[in-house]
């Protein structure tokens, strides 16, 4: 299991911060990920970074509206 | 060109701004209905930029000055307040030509303040004036004049006769004062419509002159019936005129420091915006689709949060619509450029049918309010809207939210065909409701005049005239303080509901939007924390309406490593960006302030408008509510698209949803969650530095420095002992 944002979800072999933004249906371009307490570089990494088991990811969105 | 009657006149020695300001503001008076036309110019004191910096502070402390307790919205005593602020009209940081407009709303009763993009702020100010204070009703329509090139004001009888809708006002008036083309772009006009006779929900159309396409564009202060108050003034337009326009022209104090921020911010937005929230492609209609998939699109008066036929109003398909590869700033240096516009767009109904138009927006708050809410997924028609209530003078977003009321109370039956005139106003209807729009626009029968006054008072009419049961409709009514609410959907958002219904004017966007930070972040999990961002971010959003930025250069574009360098809320509040505002302001004014210093500036204007709507018989804790549509489902088929979810809520409330029907499991999710907004009210106030009641304490006026006798005496009046934390 990982957790995203305190929500556990199943973690599977391979997984990436795509993986979970699409399982999450998240997609406003402007977000920030950190995973562990690390920040994941730029948004064309989302598809090569992996995503450890048990690992504490944050998606966080930014501001937005009006 | 007929030439206009002169029916007063008066001439004046411009004073250059310095340091942002030329500390001298004009008050114009249109008389009583007598004809008694005056003109006068007023100091700026140092208290009042020391403690109302500009913009709305100062429309604010003039209106304060201005009216009594017992102004009513349509009295002569009311005034419509202009002013940009101290930054207002630098060109090397983008978003700064943002113009505030301050009055007492027919709408909600109380102050309002509105604000436009446009050249009038700037040119304003270039002319002379810090403010502009237009007080009294006049005996004929006028069309009034400020002559910056000339130092001259005039007030002119209005030669328009036939079609005094926006487009028509602004293009001839743009013509009618400028020498030759390429003077037009030195005018800008203020006008509203036709419909401003009959609704509560006229809006004013800034414009400013496009040499690119060759035509006026308008920037509307939609909210809160500005346009309404400058109608009842018998005000058909203003018109303000200055040919000399520089990157200096502000009197800066540090013109080196304004060019280095501002050429920063330039680069992000030329490196940055194409992969973040594409503003200079499509503007703030980038939204359509995120907010479908995240549930918060307004679909059918909020009752959904998405609908299956997105891919219609996707953004997409609205920057095809827009013409690309123009820069669509609405003031110089405005390399954000998101005053989108079409390209020639033929009208397909209304009095201009047939005819070509350029057409600015839709922006999102139009997109979504005359679309998704009113069940239209159709660009063409959603343009079409937009075009004519910008004509006319309407709101959009009022006007959007209201018609979404209006239809589902039609769906529900509590109006019938018998008493909208024949008009067959369902969800998604699209010829009967654009025509219930040109209706408004000529308040052409009883029910578009009713509707035309607002959700509010459609509560009550449609109750008292047409038997419709009020209790639904105060379920469903998307309205606080008598606005009503823009086009997000905030049920499942805690602080949200604070970001909507615990606000100065009523549910609108521009004090918080907390939806992604307490909904799907997680960042605010107490109500302490919602409490914290519910008092932070009003605040810095305040602080552009006191300068005369625009908000979105804030946090629709950042730097590249924003999400990396920062995390959490500190990510949020995009510091980098907030140095800059700290930089600019500096470098305009000479003045030395902390980014801490920005939020106190706010919080003093903050509390004095709190404060303001107290001394109109408003401000109280019972000005601030929610209705039920905004915490949650109150129909079987609002539960019914998310039933796990919902029931999922009810679990987390401590409430066993297994073995009741929707109906129950709605009332118990319904009374949890107006227990949730009680807390939060309370921790709010409490952090706003109030008192149980809603009530600024005389504690927080001291610590601001806006504890004036008049504010100290109506607080002392209004202050009881049991309302105190």
């Amino acid at each position: 299991m990982i957790k995203v944002n305190g929500e556990e979800i199943p973690w599977h072999e391979g997984m990436t911060v795509q993986n979970i933004l699409d399982a999450k249906n998240f997609t406003f371009r402007m977000i920030s990920v950190w995973i562990n307490e690390n920040p994941v570089e730029r948004r064309e990494n989302y598809n090569s970074t992996p995503v450890p088991d048990g690992a504490e990811v944050e998606v966080v969105h930014m501001m937005s509206g009006g | 060109m007929e030439r206009m009657k002169v029916l007063a006149e008066w001439s004046y020695t411009p004073v250059q701004s310095r340091l942002g300001y030329t500390r001298e503001t004009i008050w114009l008076g249109l008389g009583k209905g007598d004809g008694d036309y005056r003109f006068e110019k007023r100091p700026v004191s140092d208290d009042m930029i020391d403690k109302f910096i500009g913009g709305r502070g100062f429309g604010l402390r003039l209106l304060w000055d201005a009216v009594t307790p017992d102004t009513k919205w349509n009295d002569p005593e009311n005034e419509i307040v202009i002013s940009g602020g101290p930054i207002c009209g630098i060109t090397q940081y983008p978003g700064a030509g943002k113009c505030y407009s301050v009055f007492l709303s027919p709408l909600t009763e109380q102050t309002y303040n509105s604000n436009a993009g446009g050249y009038f702020a700037p040119l304003l100010k270039f002319s002379g004036f810090d403010a502009l204070e237009l007080q009294g009703k006049s005996n004929v329509e006028v069309v009034i004049f400020i002559d910056g090139d000339n130092g001259r004001v005039q007030i002119l009888e209005s030669n328009i006769k036939d079609d005094k809708n926006a487009y028509t006002v602004t293009e001839y008036l743009h013509e009618y004062f400028a020498e030759d083309e390429k003077d037009k772009k030195n005018i800008s006009v203020v006008s509203s419509g036709e419909a401003a006779a009959y609704t509560y929900w006229g809006c004013m159309n800034f414009s400013f002159y496009d040499p690119r396409r060759k035509v006026a564009r308008l920037k509307q202060a939609g909210r809160g019936g500005g346009g309404t108050v400058l109608h009842d003034k018998n005000v058909l337009a203003l018109v303000v005129k200055m040919s000399h326009v520089s990157g200096t022209s502000t009197g800066p104090a540090d013109t080196t420091t304004l060019s280095r921020v501002g050429s920063k911010l330039h680069k992000e937005i030329r490196d940055f915006d194409d992969v973040q929230c594409r503003m200079r492609t499509v503007g703030t209609a980038h939204l359509n689709e995120i907010m479908n998939d995240y549930d918060l699109l307004p679909v059918h008066n909020y009752k959904f949060g998405r609908h299956k036929d997105i891919a219609n109003i996707h953004s997409d398909e609205y920057t095809k619509r827009f013409a690309q590869g123009m820069p669509d700033g609405c003031w110089y240096g405005c390399s954000l450029s998101c005053a989108k516009a079409t390209p020639p767009f033929r009208l397909a109904t209304g009095p201009w049918k047939g005819r070509e138009v350029i057409v600015d927006g839709p922006e999102y708050e139009t997109a979504a309010g005359l679309g998704s809410n009113i069940g239209v997924f159709d660009p063409e028609w959603t343009i079409e809207a937009n075009f004519y209530a910008d004509h006319y003078g309407i709101d959009t977003i009022s006007l959007g939210t209201g018609i979404a009321f209006v239809c589902e109370c039609y769906g529900l039956g509590l109006i019938t065909r018998e008493n909208t005139g024949g008009l067959e106003l369902n969800f998604g209807n699209k010829a009967d409701i654009m025509e219930l729009i040109h209706r408004m626009a000529l308040g052409a029968d009883e029910f578009s005049r009713t509707v035309a006054l607002g959700t509010r008072r459609m509560k009550k009419l449609f109750a008292e005239k047409y038997g419709a049961d009020r209790r639904v409709m105060e379920d469903i009514a998307m309205e606080g303080q008598g606005l009503e609410a823009s086009e997000y959907r905030c049920q499942e958002s805690i602080a949200q509901w604070g970001g909507y219904f615990l606000t100065l004017k009523g549910p609108q966007h521009d004090e918080a939007w907390l939806i992604f930070m307490d909904m799907v972040n997680k960042q605010l999990p107490t109500f302490e924390d919602k409490a914290e961002a519910l008092f932070y971010f009003p605040n810095f959003r305040l602080w552009f309406s006191l300068v005369g930025l625009c908000k979105l250069p804030w946090n629709d574009i950042e730097p590249e490593d924003n999400h990396t360098k920062y995390k959490g809320i500190d990510a949020a509040k995009v510091p980098e960006h907030v140095q800059n505002y700290v930089d600019i302001y500096n470098a305009v004014t000479g003045k030395n302030v902390t980014k801490d210093d920005l939020i106190t500036m706010s919080e003093r204007v903050y509390n004095f408008e709190r404060i303001f709507n107290l001394r109109m018989g408003k401000g109280k804790r019972t000005d601030h509510n929610c209705p039920n549509r905004g915490l949650g489902p109150v129909f079987e088929d609002e539960w019914n698209v998310r039933p796990e979810y919902f029931d999922g809520k009810l679990k987390e409330a401590g409430v066993e949803p297994d073995g009741m029907n929707v109906r129950e499991k709605i009332a118990k999710l319904q009374e949890y969650r107006r227990g949730q907004w009680e807390h939060l009210v309370d921790a709010v106030y409490k952090r706003r530095g109030w008192n149980r009641n809603g009530i600024p304490t005389l504690e927080t006026v001291r610590r601001l420095g806006i504890d004036y006798p008049d504010v100290v005496e109506l607080l002392e009046k209004n202050l009881k002992p049991e309302d105190a934390f």
